[in-house]
Order: structure tokens, then C-alpha cells, then sequence
């Protein structure tokens, strides 16, 4: 056998629940595609982000709030073991409003979830005068702003690139290039990828991003996931410009600006479109007029990994006890979690976090 | 939005020579070029050159007069100072002119696009001072300026015609630091059958050599270690030669050894590229009328689709304006293979002197997988160590280079590193080129701003709206 | 910033015009390429790159490096895809970043 754990998918959702068994001490093989692979780990707008999450569902809220502030810790962790920093900025994040009524429809949907998630969101609102003080940027079309304070952003490819370093660092071993095509279960599960490699472990998490929508079936899952194109701009570098991140644009530490995002369902597509990212250039403009003059640099298409109510699977197969599928839209969000309380879900020790919510059970009931 | 029979990126050799043809057939053609002039790189503001700069640019230079003459034709639309950014499912071509964004549809696109010099990394290469020695000809073609007390260093025909045009102008340079070795040479000598052929191309380059020679230019050849020494501006170039450390103080260093396909519009619209070993770059692929694989109605011509020079590239944009014409009904298809035959004996007699040229030629070694304190992302700063570093935490392709250490990334996309990250990653994984495979290109192609990009999406909303 | 420069004009005959860069007045000719001009006039270097602050200079002169990187009224630009015009406002991207970030 080759180790405890063998984890298809070296996304950041792989690889934050390899690094978190390995800091356990379990052995793990981590299986990761080739380089064209679809990656939204690669292509994501790197918010650490709390509001508006789980609108409808308090666990996912608190969920995401746990781990939001896991974060702090988890970051200065990969940083001791492998000197890179993921940049995370924890200073709170805006959702803009273009008109008072959407504004006020938001706080009113906010407070009901404040009140289920027993007063724990720390928001504010801020009027178009408070917002500028804090943001000289801002547009005169901005009606005002939800400031909330749990928000933050990072830079998720440093997060990518520090987690590829310490799972290795920690002992685990990565094979890339694979492509796993099937997975079978006697004793201990015997993975097959398309090469002829086959990993032995007794247990194992699916964790493939949208390649998990064709295995999970073969594993006893529904994995009902599908992608949804996300367009994303960044700028060149510019001077400190805006403090604090939004959903519409944030300034990476690097200092381009980061525009998005579409929300486009047009399957496994993730071509840019001259309309797509005119529209997105657009609405920032409205938001920071002084983006006008900004040069575009570099703008992409990434497929979001989507359940049908876009909220995390953590699932444990019937048919083939040891098998996990561990799937999420906010992966960077969540991977302190990930690393932080998940290993203690798929060992089944005490400290287990309830993430009964998030079963695939919940698809049966529609 | 404003729409063609064939849009044309590029107005060098190939696509000037495609839309005069195409033209002739009777298409109407847009053809786009960011310069403000048509001509290209080899024949760069060919039509302003007065007398003394057409005594020092030869003969070769000025005849790119005549295709830029013949450019002016009642179904030619030049868009000069055109900036392509952006190329949808083929057809649609967003530019940039007179800081408006526009739109422009063709029902066939020709990418003419052209070469790059090949990028050469070597300690220093990003000071103040140093340039490509194409760049020193392009300063005297377009701005009759000449450059004092350079040295050229690298390997390859345009490096001695750029030495050989310093000598004419009255600055010849310090030294001509050269690449190639005597072993190169001998090796060469295998294709000699080919580049006798094209036996003009050869003799041109025995001339230069003696041009060379009578104005008393210093040459040493096999030299490696190649590095600028300098902090604000280069100051002297390093280099063993011949069993010895070499040192020359000059200001400007004009680094060369060969150019390769420009291949950023056609991988943006995902031609599948391969790698070619002899001219050791990707090109795209396509068959022998230029259309690209894969893709409906795109034809790639000139050197943006393998190197061949000026005169294949011209010769190769014919031929795809005749397929073009056939496809769209002007031409029949013995029309087109009769007009196509003589094109074809001229290119490949155009083409016989490659072999030999690539293999007497070869890029310089010590900048194909340079040293590990060496910058080779000149935008980003990243060095070729850091590749090698992420190649031991699992990079096998150059797309997860890019996201661990922004590589490719910066305004450039890319063109001044990318085969460099394929070699070292090729190298350190001990994989081919074509299995480590290239940058996936996204838009924009050349930065565009914001507010130019956003009132594409006012003008559209218009447009739906009205 | 400005040194001797290396560069020569061939034909240094025909109209000049008054251009600020990074806050000096330059003579350049009108209606040549910009990064060739200043280059004459012994600019360098054009910037400081937002990674290490380190110098550059035009490497290409075809546009495809950016090493030329200008910025004219707010907006970064390829000084040698640009062409010289009267009264030019001419500054070194990114002068006042803060470092910050
Ligand atoms: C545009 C966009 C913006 C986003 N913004 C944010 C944000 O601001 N904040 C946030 O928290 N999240 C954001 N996300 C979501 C986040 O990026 C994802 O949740 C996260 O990256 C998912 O990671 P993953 O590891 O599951 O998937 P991926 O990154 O897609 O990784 C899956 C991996 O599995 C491998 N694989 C697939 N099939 C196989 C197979 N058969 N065999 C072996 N390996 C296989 C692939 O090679 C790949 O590396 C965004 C996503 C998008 C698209
Ligand atoms: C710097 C340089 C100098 C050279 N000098 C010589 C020489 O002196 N003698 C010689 O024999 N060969 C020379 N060569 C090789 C020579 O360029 C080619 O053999 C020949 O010019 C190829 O012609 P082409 O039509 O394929 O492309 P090119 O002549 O390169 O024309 C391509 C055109 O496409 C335009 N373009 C590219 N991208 C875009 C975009 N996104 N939007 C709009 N326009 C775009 C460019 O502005 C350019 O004008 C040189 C090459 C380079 C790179
Ligand atoms: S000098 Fe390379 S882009 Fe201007």
C-alpha cells in the first residue's frame, strides 16, 4: 500500500486537505492533472470572503466564518514551513450598491441572517460620503456599500504555490500528469490512471474539481457538479489605489487590479469574450472612474466547480466505505478549514465539525 | 462594426502580398497593423527611407518599396496604427485606433503576424543599453539613427547585416562577439546542397562578411559566458572566447541569435502548435496554403507561421489569398492551382537555404537554459532558478509556472520568455517541448484600457437596444 | 536621467517640438517615433520596474517588450509605438508608488 490517504485533485481543495493529514501524520499521495487541465484554483479572484455566503443556509455562513478565521493562523503556518506568504488582508471587504434600493434589500436579508447566526456579522453600512472617505476611488454612481468586517482577500496563487511546496515539505508524495480513470475498492483502494500508475491507500477523497463530476459516480457519488464561467481582468500595476477588496475589483499585492466576475453557464468553456469582459470593464469603471485609464493587461476565463445550490458536498460514500468527495465553490475561503477541521471530519474523531448539512442527501428532497 | 471578405493582421511581406492579391481577385480586404506605416519589420517605413538611408539599408531593403506601393487599391482598407487585441471564434478581430475601440468581422482571417527575435537571456540582458540588434535597425530604418560604439553579440545572417549597415552608416561596431562554433559550421555544411539552391541568400552573406572585414571589425566566434556587466546602464559586455575571458567596455549591447514565429494571435485562438526541432521554436500548424488546423476559415502566412524570410513570406501570403478567393467563390479551384504553381517553385527556392542556416546558426546555448541567477521574465523578474524550483514542486507545463510564479505574465504575455520557461521545464522534467507545451494566450494581445474595452460594451448595448 | 547620448540622428534636420519628460524640457522632432527621440536626446532610463524598482530602456523597439513603458496624460503607453507631438506630457510610470503593497 502506498499510504493512509490518497487524494485525486491537486486544486487548493486537495491540497489543503493533504496538508492538513499530513500535519496529522498520516501518509498521502496526492494525483493531479496535466497542465492544460481546467483548474479554477488557477483562475479564482482570491477573495477570503464571508458575506452573502450562505444566505439561505446559516451552517455554510458559519462554516465559512470558521474558517475565515482559521485563516490568520493557517497562513502564517505554510509561511514558517515554506517562507511564502499567501498575502492574506483581513481588513474587511464591500459588497457596492449602485442604488439604495438594492442596499436596503441586502441589509434587510443580512439582518435575518444575523439574527440565525445569533448576532455574529459584524457589518456595516456605509452611505456614498462614508465610502469615499474610505475609498478616494470610489464613483459618484455608487450608492453606498456594505462593509463587512470578517472579509478579507489573498493572493490565491501564492496560496497554490505554498501548499504545493509544504504537502511536499510535510512528506507527501505528488504525482502530476496523472489522470485518474477509475477507482476500486478489496482491501485497500486501488487507483488506476490513465498511464498504467496505479496508488494503493486505504482510504480516499475525491477532490477533482470538475473531473469529479465523471468519477464520483464511479465511487458511489452523485457529485451533481457543473462549471460556470467566471471572466476576470487585471490591470497593470498601479499605485495604491484601493484599500479594501469588493466583489467587483480588488488591488492584489502585487498592485494590478482585479476585476470580475461573469457568471456564465455555457458549459466546459472558458474562453474570454470581447462582451464578457467589456461589461465587467464597465461596471469597475462606474464603480472607480479612474480605472478608465488603466491598461488592461491580462484577462481570463475560469469555470466556477458548481453544486446545484452552490454550497460545498462533503460526502462519504455508502458504496465504498473510505471513500470522501470534498467539493466547494469558495476553495480559497475555505481552505483553512479544509486544512484546519476537515481531517478530523474524514478520521471521525470527536472534534468532528457537523457538516451533515452538506451531504448529498439534500439533493434527494428536490 | 465594420466587416470584410478577409481580414489581415499584419502588414509586412505576407500580408501587404495577400491583400494586393486578394484584392485583385476581387475581395474586399481590411488589413490592420499597429505601425503607422505599412512594411513590416524587414521593410519598416520603406516608403520614407530617403537616399542615405537607402544607401545604407541595400538593395533588399528597398524592395519592399514596390509591395508597399501596390498596397493602395479601391478594396483595401490599410488601418494603420491598428492594434489588434483581441480575435473571437476566428472571424472577429477587436483593435484599438486613435484610442477607439472597434470591431472588425471577416468571413476568413489571415494572421501575418510575423517574427520575433528570439529572446536571449543572458546576465544583464535587462539593462539600460541593451537591445536587440533588430531593434538597432529598426532605429535606423524608421528614425535614420545610428548607434555609437555598440557591440553586436549572438549568432545569425541579421546580425551581420545589422553589423554590415553600422559600417555604411560610418558607426561601425566595437565587435561582432559570435555564437556559433567552428563545429557548427562543419555540421552546416551537410545542407550546403539546399543553400546552394538558394545560392543568393549565401552569397549575400559572403558579402556582408567581407563588408565586414574591410571596415576592420573585430570578430571572435565560439564565445560563451556571454553577461553585461553594468548598474544603471550596461557598461561592458563578458564573454570566453577561444580559451579566454574576454571583457569590452561599451554602452550598448545589440544581443541576436535568430527570430522565431510570432505565434500570440494564433494561440489565443487555439491553433494546435508544434515544436520544430530545426528552427527550435513552436509553429503553427497548417497545411500547405497556410490554413490553420482546426480552425474554420483561418489562414496563418509569412513567419508568424515558421521562419523563411522576407520573400517566402510574400510568396506564402499569395497563396492563401488565392485559397481564400477559391474558398469564397472568386476563384475556381484550377484557378487557384494554376496561379499557385509558380508561387510554389519560388518558395521553395525561397525556403532551400534554412537547413543550412538553422544548423551553421544555432541559438547560442548558454541562453536557451541559462544559469539560475539569470532573469528570463523580464516583466515579472523572474529567474530561470525559480522555473527549476517549481519544476521540483510539480510544474510540468508552463501555464502552472505562470500561476506559481507569474511568469509570462506581465504586459509582454509572454513573448520574451515563453520558450525559454518550455526549454528549462522541458530540460529540468526531462520532457520533449511538445509534451511541457506553451502558454495558453488569453486577450488582451497588447494592453488595451479600460475605458476603451468599456465603450465596446456601451456601443454594444446600443446596438441590441436599438 | 539624461546622459550623453550614444545614439546620433542622421538626418537631425526638420521641425522641432517642445516635450516634457519626468519634468525637464526635451527638443525632439516632431512626428518621430517617441522612444527613438528620447533615446537621442539621452534619455534613461524611461522607468523603474514595479517589481524591484530596477532601470530599463528600450530592448525591442517593435513593441513587444515593454520595456519602453511612458506615461502620457495618465496613461501607460509604448513610447515606441507612440509618435512625438507638441506638448507632450511625458512621466515615468508608476513614479509614486508607495511601496506599500
Ligand atoms: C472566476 C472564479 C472566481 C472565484 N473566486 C473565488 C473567490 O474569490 N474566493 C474563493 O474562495 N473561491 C473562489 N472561486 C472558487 C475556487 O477557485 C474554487 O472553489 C477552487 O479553486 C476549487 O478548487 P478545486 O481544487 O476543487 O478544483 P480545481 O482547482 O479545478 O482542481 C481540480 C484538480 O483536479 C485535477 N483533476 C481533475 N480530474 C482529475 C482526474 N481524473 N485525475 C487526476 N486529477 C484530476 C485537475 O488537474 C485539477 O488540478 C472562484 C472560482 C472561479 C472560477
Ligand atoms: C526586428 C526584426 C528585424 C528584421 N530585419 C530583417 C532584415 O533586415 N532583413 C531580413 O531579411 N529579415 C529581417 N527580419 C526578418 C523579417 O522580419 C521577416 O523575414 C519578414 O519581415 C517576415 O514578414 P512577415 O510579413 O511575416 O512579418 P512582419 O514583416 O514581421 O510583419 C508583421 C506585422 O504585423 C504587425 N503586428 C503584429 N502583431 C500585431 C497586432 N497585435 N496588431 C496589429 N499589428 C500587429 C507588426 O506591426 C508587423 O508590421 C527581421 C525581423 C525582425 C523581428
Ligand atoms: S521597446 Fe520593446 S515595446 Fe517598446
Amino acid at each position: 500500500m502506498d499510504s493512509d490517504y490518497a487524494i485525486i485533485g491537486g486544486g487548493v481543495v486537495g491540497l489543503s486537505v493533504a496538508w492538513g493529514l499530513l500535519g496529522r501524520g498520516r501518509s498521502v499521495t496526492v494525483i493531479d492533472g496535466d497542465d492544460g487541465s481546467f483548474r479554477a484554483s488557477r483562475g479564482n479572484f482570491g477573495l477570503v470572503w464571508v458575506q452573502s455566503k450562505g444566505m439561505n443556509q446559516p451552517r455554510y455562513a458559519s462554516w465559512s466564518q470558521a474558517s475565515v478565521a482559521a485563516w490568520r493562523g493557517f497562513a502564517e503556518e505554510l509561511r514558517e514551513g515554506t517562507g511564502e506568504d499567501p498575502a492574506l488582508r483581513q481588513n474587511g471587504g464591500y459588497d457596492l450598491h449602485f442604488s439604495e434600493e438594492t442596499l436596503a434589500e441586502t441589509v434587510a436579508r443580512y439582518e435575518v441572517l444575523k439574527a440565525k447566526l445569533g448576532g455574529n456579522y459584524p457589518y456595516e453600512v456605509l452611505g456614498h460620503n462614508e465610502l469615499r472617505m474610505e475609498e478616494p476611488a470610489i464613483g459618484p454612481k455608487v450608492a453606498g456599500a456594505i462593509l463587512h468586517h470578517q472579509d478579507g482577500h489573498a493572493n490565491p496563487l501564492k496560496l497554490l504555490r505554498a501548499l504545493a511546496a509544504d504537502v511536499r515539505r510535510r512528506g507527501g508524495r505528488v504525482l502530476n500528469g496523472k489522470t485518474v480513470q477509475s477507482v476500486s475498492r478489496n482491501d485497500v483502494f486501488r487507483i488506476e490512471c490513465t498511464d498504467g500508475t496505479i496508488v494503493e491507500a486505504a482510504r480516499t477523497v475525491l477532490s477533482a474539481g470538475l473531473g469529479s463530476a465523471a468519477l464520483g459516480p464511479k465511487m458511489g457519488f452523485r457529485a451533481p457538479i457543473r462549471p460556470q464561467r467566471g471572466q476576470v481582468l487585471i490591470t497593470e500595476k498601479l499605485p495604491k489605489l484601493l484599500n479594501r477588496p469588493s466583489l467587483l475589483a480588488r488591488q492584489v499585492d502585487e498592485g494590478g487590479v482585479q476585476i470580475g466576475v461573469t457568471n456564465e453557464e455555457v458549459g466546459h468553456d472558458d474562453t474570454v469574450t470581447v462582451e464578457g469582459i467589456a461589461g465587467i470593464a464597465a461596471q469597475a469603471i462606474a464603480a472607480y472612474p479612474v480605472l478608465a485609464k488603466a491598461q488592461l493587461v491580462r484577462s481570463w476565463g475560469a469555470l466556477r466547480v458548481l453544486s446545484p445550490d452552490g454550497l460545498p458536498i462533503y460526502q462519504h460514500s455508502r458504496e465504498m466505505p473510505g471513500a470522501y468527495l470534498v467539493t466547494c465553490h469558495s476553495g480559497v475561503t475555505l481552505a483553512a478549514a479544509h486544512a484546519r477541521f476537515l481531517p478530523d471530519w474524514l478520521e471521525g474523531t470527536a472534534q468532528a465539525p457537523d457538516l451533515e448539512v452538506f451531504s448529498e442527501d439534500r439533493f434527494d428532497l428536490s | 462594426m465594420r466587416d470584410a471578405d478577409l481580414v489581415i493582421l499584419g502588414a509586412g511581406p505576407a500580408g501587404m502580398a495577400a491583400a494586393r492579391t486578394a484584392a485583385e481577385a476581387g475581395l474586399v480586404v481590411v488589413l490592420l497593423d499597429e505601425q503607422p506605416r505599412a512594411g513590416g519589420q524587414i521593410y519598416r517605413d520603406v516608403e520614407r527611407a530617403g537616399e542615405r538611408r537607402a544607401a545604407i539599408l541595400g538593395a533588399d531593403y528597398l524592395k519592399g518599396a514596390d509591395l508597399v506601393r501596390d498596397l493602395p487599391h479601391p478594396n483595401i482598407r490599410h488601418l494603420a496604427g491598428a492594434t489588434a487585441w483581441q480575435v473571437e471564434e476566428g472571424r472577429r478581430v477587436a483593435f484599438t485606433l486613435d484610442g477607439e475601440a472597434e470591431l472588425v468581422e471577416g468571413r476568413r482571417l489571415l494572421i501575418a503576424t510575423g517574427a520575433l527575435e528570439r529572446p536571449m537571456p543572458i546576465p544583464g540582458w535587462t539593462l539600460p543599453g541593451v537591445m536587440t540588434a533588430g531593434a538597432a535597425q529598426i532605429l535606423l530604418k524608421q528614425s535614420g539613427m545610428v548607434c555609437e560604439g555598440a557591440v553586436l553579440a549572438g549568432c545569425g545572417p541579421l546580425l551581420y547585416l545589422v553589423a554590415a549597415q553600422m559600417c555604411r552608416a560610418g558607426t561601425p561596431p566595437l565587435a561582432l562577439v559570435e555564437t556559433q562554433t567552428a563545429a557548427d559550421r562543419l555540421a552546416a555544411l551537410r545542407h550546403i546542397g539546399g543553400a546552394l539552391r538558394g545560392w543568393r541568400a549565401l552569397a549575400k552573406g559572403l558579402g556582408l562578411l567581407a563588408e565586414l572585414r574591410r571596415a576592420g571589425v573585430r570578430r571572435y566566434t565560439g564565445a560563451s559566458d556571454l553577461a553585461v556587466e553594468g548598474g544603471a546602464q550596461a557598461q561592458a559586455l563578458r564573454f570566453t572566447a577561444g580559451g579566454r575571458a574576454h571583457r569590452i567596455a561599451c554602452s550598448t549591447v545589440l544581443l541576436h541569435h535568430g527570430v522565431v514565429p510570432n505565434t500570440q494571435v494564433a494561440r489565443s485562438i487555439g491553433v494546435p502548435h508544434r515544436w520544430d526541432d530545426a528552427q527550435r521554436a513552436f509553429v503553427p500548424e497548417r497545411d500547405p496554403w497556410g490554413r490553420a488546423a482546426g480552425l474554420e476559415g483561418v489562414f496563418i502566412a509569412g513567419d508568424g507561421g515558421g521562419i523563411g524570410g522576407a520573400g517566402a513570406a510574400a510568396l506564402a501570403g499569395r497563396l492563401a489569398a488565392l485559397a481564400v478567393a477559391c474558398d469564397l467563390g472568386r476563384l475556381s479551384p484550377g484557378e487557384r492551382d494554376r496561379a499557385a504553381r509558380p508561387l510554389r517553385a519560388a518558395l521553395s527556392r525561397e525556403l532551400a537555404v534554412r537547413p543550412f542556416l538553422d544548423r551553421a546558426y544555432p541559438p547560442f546555448a548558454g541562453a536557451l537554459r541559462p544559469g539560475d541567477d539569470t532573469l528570463i521574465c523580464r516583466c515579472e523578474e523572474v529567474t530561470a532558478g525559480d522555473i527549476r524550483r517549481y519544476a521540483s514542486i510539480g510544474c510540468l507545463g508552463p501555464n502552472q509556472t505562470k500561476a506559481f510564479g507569474r511568469v509570462g505574465m506581465g504586459p509582454c504575455q509572454g513573448r520574451y520568455c515563453g520558450l525559454t520557461v518550455t526549454e528549462l521545464l522541458a530540460d529540468a522534467n526531462g520532457r520533449s517541448q511538445d509534451e511541457t507545451g506553451y502558454y495558453r494566450i488569453r486577450p488582451p494581445l497588447k494592453p488595451v484600457t479600460l475605458g476603451e474595452l468599456a465603450a465596446l460594451a456601451a456601443s454594444q448595448s446600443k446596438e441590441t437596444a436599438e | 536621467m539624461k546622459t550623453a547620448s550614444t545614439f546620433r540622428e542622421l538626418e537631425p534636420e526638420g521641425p522641432r517640438v517642445r516635450v516634457r519628460f519626468a519634468g525637464r524640457d526635451l527638443l525632439l522632432r516632431e512626428g518621430g517615433n517617441l522612444a527613438a527621440e528620447l533615446l537621442a536626446a539621452g534619455v534613461t532610463p524611461f522607468r523603474r520596474t514595479p517589481v524591484s524598482g530596477a532601470p530599463r530602456a528600450p530592448f525591442c523597439m517593435m513593441g513587444a517588450c515593454f520595456d519602453c513603458l511612458v506615461e502620457i496624460d495618465g496613461v501607460t503607453r509604448q513610447a515606441c509605438m507612440c509618435e512625438v507631438g507638441p506638448g507632450m506630457e511625458i512621466a515615468m510610470p508608476f513614479a509614486e508608488r508607495d511601496g506599500d503593497a
